[in-house]
C-alpha cells in the first residue's frame, strides 16, 4: 500500500508540475501584488488547460499523500516525494526545453542515490 | 534589465523562497499530526475529503494552499529547475519538524538519504534560472 501511494504521488506530481509551468509560463510573470490584481491573475490562471490538468493531478498528489503521512513516517513521505524530479527533470529537457546539463543529470543522479538510502 | 529592477526581483525572489519552505514544512507537520490523531480512515476519496475537516488537517491544508501560491508564483519568473533548490531545503528542514514535533526517529541512513536528496536537487538547481530565456537578470 505504501509503495502504491508513493507511486501516486511521484506520478501525479510529475503531471502537476510540468502543466503548472508550462501554464503559467503561457501567463507570464505575475508583477503586481495588488488584491486586485492578484485576484485577476488567479481568474486568468484557473481558466488556462494547463493549469487545470494540473490542479487536478495535484489534488490526486495530495490525497494521496495525505494517504500517506497517516501509514508512514513523514521524514519517509516528504523526500521520497523528491523523487518525482527524476522524471520532471527529463521532462522539463523534452516538453519545456530547458537545457539540462551534466550537472543536473549529476543532481538527478544524487537524489536516485538519496531516495535508496530513505527507502531502507 | 536595469540594476534596480534586478534588486528588486533579488528580493521579490528570496521572500518568496522564504515564504515556500516555511508553509511547505509546517503545511505538512499540521497536515501528519492530524492524519495521526485521525488514524485508519480508509482508502475512499470520500472518506479522505471528510478528513480536510479536522482541525490540524484543515489548518495543514491552508498552509499548503499558501505554499501552492507562493510556489506558483515563483514559477511565473524563475526556472522549474531554479525553484528546485529552494524545495530541497525544505526537505531538511521537514526532517528537523518530523523530528521535534512528531517524535519520529530517524535512522543515519534516512539522514544520509535526505542530504544526498538535498544535494541532488540543489544540484540540478545550480544552472542559470531561465534557461528557455523566460527572463533577463536572473537572480543569484
Amino acid at each position: 500500500m505504501k509503495w502504491v501511494l508513493v507511486l501516486m504521488v511521484i506520478c501525479a506530481t510529475t503531471v502537476g508540475d510540468v502543466f503548472r509551468s508550462l501554464g503559467m509560463r503561457q501567463h507570464g510573470e505575475i508583477h503586481d501584488f495588488r488584491p486586485g490584481a492578484i485576484g485577476s491573475s488567479f481568474g486568468m490562471v484557473a481558466r488556462n488547460s494547463y493549469v487545470i490538468i494540473s490542479t487536478c493531478a495535484m489534488a490526486i498528489s495530495f490525497f494521496s499523500f495525505m494517504k500517506l503521512v497517516s501509514i508512514a513516517p513523514m521524514s519517509f513521505a516528504v523526500p521520497m516525494s523528491a523523487a518525482a524530479f527524476i522524471p520532471e527533470t527529463l521532462l522539463a529537457r523534452m516538453l519545456l526545453k530547458e537545457a539540462v546539463d551534466w550537472r543536473r543529470w549529476a543532481g538527478v543522479g544524487l537524489i536516485l542515490i538519496g531516495v535508496v538510502f530513505i527507502t531502507q | 534589465m536595469p540594476a534596480t529592477s534586478t534588486r528588486n526581483l533579488t528580493a521579490k525572489t528570496r521572500l518568496f523562497a522564504v515564504l515556500t519552505i516555511v508553509t511547505n514544512v509546517a503545511g505538512n507537520s499540521f497536515l501528519t499530526r492530524g492524519m495521526r490523531q485521525l488514524g485508519d480512515v480508509g482508502n475512499s476519496p470520500l472518506a479522505l475529503i471528510a478528513a480536510l475537516f479536522h482541525p490540524w488537517v484543515a489548518l495543514g491544508v491552508i498552509l499548503l494552499i499558501a505554499w501552492t501560491l507562493t510556489h506558483m508564483a515563483l514559477l511565473s519568473w524563475a526556472d522549474l529547475s531554479y525553484v528546485m533548490p529552494v524545495t530541497a531545503f525544505s526537505y531538511v528542514m521537514t526532517a528537523f519538524a518530523a523530528r521535534l514535533f512528531l517524535s519520529e526517529n530517524i535512522s543515519y541512513a534516512r539522514w544520509i538519504g535526505i542530504v544526498l536528496v538535498t544535494a541532488g536537487v540543489t544540484l540540478v538547481g545550480r544552472t542559470a534560472a531561465a534557461s528557455s530565456g523566460m527572463i533577463e537578470g536572473k537572480p543569484q
